[in-house]
């Protein structure tokens, strides 16, 4: 199985077209490359979900409980960020980590560093969002009364965020569910490079535009069994706390 | 049994409080003393300001104007203020098990007793109860729960928010019977709630008439009961309705 690397790449676009093209005929290297697509695709929406779910969760609590100055404002463009379509987040990205623009100097474009990054700003509205809905649905007066328990303003919120947990473990599966489904924005920005940084919807594409529907369609269901997989864990622990 | 208080040791002292909700007055209490270790109820109407004063009481809000000096500090800092807390009409209970409802207090203190949580759920004849879901328990259970998780902390003051207010009987005399030891036993300074004039009359040693945000007159029991010098006083008392 190849190691996944989030480091600099020199491949360039042209590079990545000439890779897509896919020559292993051999079933235990057939094997090894599609263990290869889920890692990657695991590894890639994983990291990005808990980025997206460090920084949303307390972000969407914070503006919910506490005075935010345009806050109407903020939640518009969260809400609007909710509905962002990848492959424009994915352009985007592009732009920024091309040669000649402003973050070039990463070195990124074309690495799972890349996607990880088109998938965090694609899941952090939704962490925020949810999570904000969440905590707001809490009972208002639950936050005075822990307070006169003795909860400080941080403790009142980490009390409040875990009394909002199903919501907030639903921001986290809708979250997922958004990256680890979606193909503009990894393909623009990943490139769809065997062994580097294909994944499992990327490889969907190839093998669709190759005509290999039945190899299409099982991928298809590899996906949406990870997807339950994971959710499930997810559902699982809320559950447990 | 009523008692007057031991000390004369201002606790709380109040000057001047005005407090006003979007521009709505809610208090306007000009001078108030709390005294270390009296058992005082406020008594009044619904919509008096009861809970507005509790609240500031328990410095969750800040009085629109005026000042509350806690043990002499205007703002006192956190290990001041959580000497004090409250048990709310309705309690809001966490979504977790009795134990981790009483057991709260004491985690956000980074504190941990077992035993004395398992004791005080025994006190308030919850025992049985200790591992189920607070959200299955009835309205009386849940109070004392709420009477619990205050307990636990060893407040130096507990502020009281109708704390019986429609429960059954057993479950009345079950708190009002804690409210006591309380005061009497362990000295803790209560301030009472309540539009409920036979328990003010069964468990304060003085008593405060709150109409409309202001207090009309303060007294010790027996005086404010049986001769209450303000026509206001005297008819709440009689239990007409006043305004």
């Amino acid at each position: 199985m190849a190691k996944i690397s989030l480091g600099r790449r020199s491949s360039t676009l042209a590079d990545s077209e000439w890779l897509m093209t896919d020559s292993q005929n051999d079933p235990l290297s057939a094997i090894s490359n599609m263990l290869d697509i889920i890692s990657l695709s695991l590894f890639v929406s994983g990291i990005a979900l808990i980025i997206a779910a460090i920084i949303g969760v307390p972000l969407g609590a914070m503006l919910a409980l506490r005075q935010v100055i345009f806050k109407k404002i903020i939640m518009l463009i969260i809400y609007t960020g909710m509905g962002l379509p990848p492959v424009v987040v994915g352009l985007v990205v592009y732009i920024f980590l091309s040669r000649e623009g402003a973050l070039g100097w990463l070195g990124w474009l074309f690495t799972p560093s890349a996607m990880i990054t088109a998938q965090v700003i694609i899941a952090l509205p939704l962490v925020v969002g949810l999570t904000a809905s969440a905590v707001e649905n809490v009972n208002p007066e639950l936050r005075l009364q822990i307070r006169s328990l003795g909860a400080t303003p941080n403790q009142a919120m980490w009390t409040i965020l875990s009394e909002a947990r199903a919501g907030v473990v639903a921001a986290i599966v809708a979250a997922f569910g958004g990256i680890i489904s979606e193909v503009g924005a990894v393909m623009l920005v990943g490139g769809n490079i065997e062994g580097s940084t294909r994944v499992l919807t990327t490889a969907i594409v190839l093998e669709t535009r190759k005509g290999d529907f039945g190899l299409a369609l099982s991928l298809g269901g590899v996906l949406l069994t990870l997807t339950l997989i994971t959710n499930f864990f997810l559902l699982n622990l809320n559950k447990r706390k | 049994m009523q008692r007057l208080y031991k000390t004369l040791t201002p606790l709380f002292q109040l000057s001047r409080i005005r407090h006003n909700y979007n521009g709505r007055f809610v208090l306007d209490i000009d001078d108030l003393t709390i005294q270390r270790g009296e058992l005082f109820a406020i008594v009044g109407p619904s919509g008096a300001g009861k809970s507005t004063l509790l609240r500031l009481l328990n410095f969750l809000e800040s009085a629109s104007a005026g000042a509350i000096r806690y043990k002499e500090h205007p703002t006192p800092p956190l290990d001041l203020t959580r000497q004090i807390t409250t048990v709310f009409q309705h309690p809001i209970l966490l979504h977790r098990t009795v134990r981790e409802n009483v057991d709260y207090g004491l985690r956000l203190r980074d504190q941990r007793d077992p035993k004395r949580v398992d004791e005080i759920i025994a006190r308030v004849g919850l025992a049985a109860f200790a591992a189920s879901a607070a959200d299955s328990l009835s309205g009386g259970e849940r109070q004392r729960i709420a009477l619990a998780r205050a307990l636990i902390l060893n407040p130096e003051v507990l502020l009281l928010d109708e704390p019986t207010a429609n429960l059954d009987p057993h479950n009345v005399s079950l708190i009002e019977s804690i409210i006591r030891e309380e005061n009497e036993q362990r000295g803790i300074t209560i301030v009472l709630v309540t539009h409920n004039i036979f328990q003010a009359k069964r468990l304060a040693a003085r008593v405060g008439l709150l109409l409309n945000g202001k207090l009309i007159e303060v007294g010790a029991a027996k005086e404010f009961f049986e001769n209450p010098k303000d026509e206001r006083t005297k008819k709440f008392v009689d239990g007409e309705l006043i305004y």
